[in-house]
């Protein structure tokens, strides 16, 4: 099954907004589920509350999985958007400019 | 008709059917679950109306942080996670609304652990396990009812989360079981202009939808009248605002004699009807909700909001009035066992001075490109010593008009050395009540001693209002008291320079003002110093208008 995994990128200030990566990940032809080191399960990329679960800081190491047609495609996107921005991933910390994610 | 008996806090007439705040739902002890297919029914139903009920809520949201929180909240609950979990919980066993709870709960734990910004949310998700809980179990919905027509809002108490979005169109008028004249509830409903009656424990006895009538002067609330008498009362209400609304203009005694008449405010958007200025601008809002202290181009902006608004006119900025018993998360206080007594307003600075160096900044910066006339002043000084340290960081700063609060009484017997330095003074006199009397401002029970009719607090006001006139420097009044239309002339009467009070407060006060000549006023102020009781005070004033 083809994964990928990425550093989380850096960036600053705060919002309740939802993390832009749902908004990708919903738009994936395949089911995309992401993980990180801690020994949880992984957790689907489109589950707001899985994915704010995970606590995934800038630094931390995300592990992206997903299988089918247009997975390579799908992981490709989504990873470099989590290594761009944390934004993509936690609204803790969103990108200069969030449209863009 | 019955009436019952409250303690008014913020003026006007209202009717309308009453409905209460509905307190979070308790977990009734786990039935067996006799069809799981039922339960699961249950958690899919809850998860539709909470989502349309926040969704609603969401759109109908003034303030656009509001509505993005609420949809956050909508993605939480219709998450594909939290109901396969709730399912594989009813499997094991659990009822819909305990396997809702503890599978929020989980989240809630994680949320924790993640610590910083997620850690500060998890009062969304507490927010959204009542709700789901509440849905479940086929309760109202915590908070404030949104019932879709007019209504009187009961509550043992309010708290801001509560309020946040109230509407005043909505809420006719409030009516709490507890609570006090400086109440949250209190300060919140004579800034919304929404006639409000605390103290009124039988309250929480009146049933839903109800037809009561409330005045907010007397603090009588009648429960049982007619629908015709509603209109009536609520189409004499709207008239007496309209008039207010009407009243214009500086605020004089009717001789002439200036009392400027200044608006209480947290943001540019407290800015409504004609105000001379702002005697009190409270940035404390800026600060809320933040993980670190807002960047000073952050603050640059909300300040410039404000003073661009009222060229040529005065505005005085409180600096970050915070502490232990308004905390703040960038400050990372301990507990303290009286937050009250403790580091809090001005005080933060001995530990923290970077935090007021990077306001005065902006307050400065902002203050140079605009055209207001910018005041500064810090809260909690209790020395003349710390007074001429502020005014002395202030002026470094560039901003030449520097002055105090006066909210400790060490504070108010030195006015006169505290204003060898400090170029005015501006009296707090919901704290300089609660320091003077060590009475808890949030305490109910001794609301008799926070009146500020009491000998004791008039006395103190007297002597500031006279080192003011000593050294010919102003001194104002941004306590509540100062709404009070018959108290506004005992103050002017002691000589004090400008009254600050909410925005809706104004047209009662100019026109008390208007209809007394200054001598008069200081007849009335000399009755109130001479008088033993708030009652004996009270009297004096009626007796010599």
């Amino acid at each position: 099954m083809p994964t990928r995994t990425v550093i989380v990128g850096s960036a600053s200030a705060c919002t309740p907004a939802p993390p832009p990566c749902f908004a990708a990940a919903a738009k994936q032809p395949v089911a995309v589920t992401i993980s990180t080191d801690n020994g949880r399960k992984p957790v689907p990329a489109r589950s707001m509350l899985g994915v704010l679960s995970l606590g995934a800081k800038q630094g931390t190491a995300v592990t992206l999985e997903a299988s089918g047609e247009g997975a390579q495609a799908a992981l490709d996107e989504l990873a470099a958007l989590l290594a761009r921005d944390l934004a993509a991933l936690s609204p803790d910390a969103p990108s200069l400019d969030a449209s863009d994610a | 008709m019955r009436e019952l008996a409250g303690l008014g806090v913020s003026p006007g007439r209202a009717a309308g059917p009453v409905l209460h705040l509905a307190p979070p739902p308790s977990l009734p002890s786990p039935a067996a679950v006799v069809s799981a297919a039922e339960e699961r029914d249950a958690v899919r139903r809850a998860v539709a109306l909470v989502a349309d009920d926040l969704t609603r809520r969401a759109d109908a949201a003034a303030d656009p942080t509001a509505a993005e929180v609420l949809r956050a909240q909508v993605l939480m609950a219709t998450d594909e996670m939290l109901t396969d979990a709730a399912f594989a919980a009813i499997e094991a066993g659990a009822p819909a609304p305990h396997a809702i709870a503890a599978v929020l709960a989980e989240h809630r734990a994680a949320f924790e652990a993640a610590g910083g910004y997620l850690a500060e949310r998890v009062t969304d998700l507490d927010d959204l396990r009542d709700r789901l809980v509440a849905a479940c179990l086929g309760l109202s919905m915590p908070g404030v009812p949104s019932p879709g027509h007019p209504f009187i809002l009961a509550a043992r108490d309010l708290a801001p989360a509560d309020t946040a979005g109230l509407d005043p169109s909505v809420v006719l008028g409030l009516v709490t079981a507890e609570g006090g004249p400086t109440s949250h509830t209190a300060i919140l409903a004579r800034t919304l202009g929404i006639p409000a009656v605390v103290r009124c424990p039988e309250i929480s006895d009146i049933s839903d939808m109800s037809m009561v009538s409330l005045d907010g002067a007397t603090g009588v609330l009648a429960v049982g009248v007619t629908q015709a008498q509603a209109t009536a009362i609520n189409a004499g209400a709207a008239r007496l605002r309209q008039r207010g609304a009407d009243s214009t203009g500086p605020g004089r005694t009717a001789d002439g004699h200036p009392v400027a008449l200044l608006a209480n405010i947290g943001s540019a958007r407290d800015l409504t009807g004609d105000v001379e200025g702002v005697g009190l601008f409270r940035t404390e809002l800026l600060y809320l909700d933040h993980a670190d202290p807002p960047s000073e181009q952050e603050q640059v902006a909300a300040y410039t909001a404000v003073f661009s608004a009222l060229p040529g006119r005065k505005v005085v900025v409180r600096t970050l009035d915070a502490g232990a018993d308004k905390p703040l998360p960038f400050l990372r206080q301990a507990a303290e066992p009286n937050p009250a007594l403790g580091l809090r307003g001005l005080r933060v600075a001995r530990r923290d001075p970077g935090v007021l160096a990077t306001q005065l900044s902006a307050i400065a910066t902002a203050a140079a490109a605009c055209e207001a006339d910018v005041w500064v002043m810090a809260p909690m000084v209790a020395t003349a010593a710390e007074a001429a340290e502020f005014t002395a960081v202030c002026r470094a700063h560039g901003l030449p008009t520097a002055g105090v609060m006066i909210e400790v009484p060490a504070a108010a017997l030195r006015a006169g050395a505290i204003l060898r330095d400090a170029d005015f003074l501006s009296l707090g006199t919901n704290d300089l009540s609660q320091y003077t009397f060590a009475a808890d401002r949030m305490c109910g029970d001794l609301a008799d001693l926070l009146d500020p009719w009491q000998p004791a607090l008039i006395a103190l006001i007297a002597a500031c209002a006279a080192a003011g006139l000593e050294a010919g420097k102003p001194v104002g009044v941004c306590g509540e008291s100062a709404a009070d239309p018959g108290f506004a002339l005992v103050l002017a009467g002691l000589g004090i320079s400008s009254l600050s009070m909410a925005p809706r407060s104004i047209p009662a006060v100019r026109e008390a003002l208007a209809a007394h000549t200054l001598e008069e006023c200081r007849r009335i102020a000399k009755a109130a110093l001479a008088a033993d009781t708030p009652e004996a005070a009270r009297r004096a004033l009626q007796k010599t208008i």
